[in-house]
């Protein structure tokens, strides 16, 4: 038994707008994978439910007329990683959904929901900011467009105002096109486990050189982070053994790391440097670059 | 006070219609209420995979289900796999492969494996194992298992 006083259950997305805006009290609720634990544990309490798993199409991916991806926030991360779209045209958010929790998980949670918890360690999240992903928000005054790297707005905290709901989430053609990358999940077990580190490296490379990095880390912080000093320092300059090197050291440098019980800040900063390096490498290699050793 | 809303969802081919508490999940309302005792309460959190039923196919742990959104669903059980008395092809194969022990894991696994089946797809032995990996159990070492939904998804 879980504590809800009341759930409703739209069916359409206006239905879902009028009944956030006629009741603060209501809490959103996707694939319910992170609320119902929350619920079980007891830190949320007399909980009233805004469900959205009655709405048609809010799960829908696709690729709009000016080449922009849009995925459903509905979503389920077995959807996406079995999405045609996802795996031609953003092959790293496949790789990140296909390492949260375990299959039936996969089955459930959905990326909006990893998104807008706020999570630290949302496998979604530092993809997300790899590929400079923008948010769609939807409340009864209109449409605002986010980015993600501006949603995080601490530990389980997004800055996700009163009445409005995330419906897709945005990728322009210009984010991913060209790009190659890797995801990299470190954690202590292979399956049904969080991430001690995320990284996410996408890039651009144009005879031997850098002309894009992004590089995300989750958990490094107290949010999901780009690591700009690395980026920055990366662009423009020959891909060698030297510049990767450089780059690991930067990395650390954008990090925030702390000690938590799954490992110590002077551990997750070894794991950001060579963790950093390893996925730019396999994202040059994958890309058809060269073979940095 | 407890609020109910009224539900309909076919469980193993057939249809029940019934009042459920919105607080409930759907487990609770299987096993309490219909009497589905293979669906099996573990961890209650959604890791252990005992809990596991197919909903319109697809595996998901019924523990953090709430029962107001099977509504309309159509939910198969470890009850509804045997067919007539005779075994399913995965059943016959995880007794064939020695791949149950004290059976507690076994029903969320039969599920999960029936699912793997019926998706058509081929799996490596890598993908195998990823797609099993949200079932504990403590007893065989998964090795047996293993070769149980091997030797099925060949067959």
């Amino acid at each position: 038994m879980f504590d809800i006083v009341n759930i409703e259950k739209p069916e359409t997305l206006d239905e879902a707008l009028t009944m956030l805006s006629g009741n603060p009290n209501l809490k959103i609720i996707a694939g319910g994978t992170d609320v119902l634990i929350r619920m079980h544990n007891g830190s949320l309490e007399e909980a009233e439910l805004l469900s959205l798993r009655s709405i048609n199409g809010l799960d829908e991916i696709s690729i709009l007329e000016n080449g922009t991806i849009s995925i459903g926030a509905m979503a389920t991360f077995a959807q996406i990683f079995r999405n045609d779209i996802i795996n031609k045209y953003l092959p790293v958010l496949s790789e990140a959904a296909v390492s949260v929790g375990g299959p039936q998980i996969r089955n459930m949670a959905t990326i909006g929901g990893n998104i807008c918890n706020g999570a630290v360690s949302a496998d979604s999240a530092t993809t997300m900011l790899a590929y400079d992903a923008a948010l769609k928000l939807i409340s009864p005054a209109g449409t605002r467009i986010v980015q993600v790297r501006d949603f995080y707005a601490g530990p389980g905290k997004v800055n996700l105002l009163p009445g409005e709901i995330l419906t897709s989430i945005l990728i322009s053609e210009d984010s991913y096109r060209k790009t190659s990358g890797c995801y990299i999940k470190y954690s202590n077990r292979k399956a049904m486990d969080l991430a001690i580190l995320g990284v996410s490296a996408v890039c651009k490379t144009e005879g031997g050189k850098f002309s894009d990095v992004r590089i995300a880390l989750g958990v490094a912080a107290p949010t999901p982070i780009r690591c700009s000093e690395a980026e920055a320092y990366a662009r423009g300059r020959d891909i060698t053994p030297e510049t990767m090197k450089e780059i690991g050291k930067y990395a650390v440098k954008s990090a925030k790391a702390r000690d938590s019980w799954r490992a110590s800040k002077a551990y997750r900063e070894h794991l950001i440097e060579i963790l950093t390096v390893r996925a730019l490498k396999e994202a040059v290699s994958r890309g058809g670059g060269v073979n940095i050793e | 006070m407890n609020e109910m809303k009224k539900i309909s969802m076919i469980v193993n081919e057939k249809v029940y219609s019934l009042e459920v508490d919105i607080k409930e999940s759907l487990l609770e309302v299987l096993r309490n209420r219909l009497h589905f005792t293979g669906v099996k309460q573990g961890c209650s959190v959604g890791e252990c995979g005992a809990c596991t039923v197919l909903i319109n196919g697809t595996a998901i742990n019924s523990c953090i289900f709430l029962a107001v959104w099977a509504d309309g669903k159509r939910i198969t059980t470890i009850e509804g796999v045997t067919k007539e008395g005779e075994l399913s092809k995965v059943q016959q194969s995880f007794v064939d492969e020695g791949a149950v022990q004290c059976g507690f894991c076994t029903p969320g696994l039969v599920l999960t494996t029936t699912a793997l089946v019926e998706s058509g797809r081929k799996y490596t032995d890598e993908e195998i194992k990823r797609e099993i990996s949200g079932h504990l159990c403590r007893c065989t070492g998964y090795n047996k298992i293993f070769n149980a939904v091997k030797k099925v998804l060949n067959d």
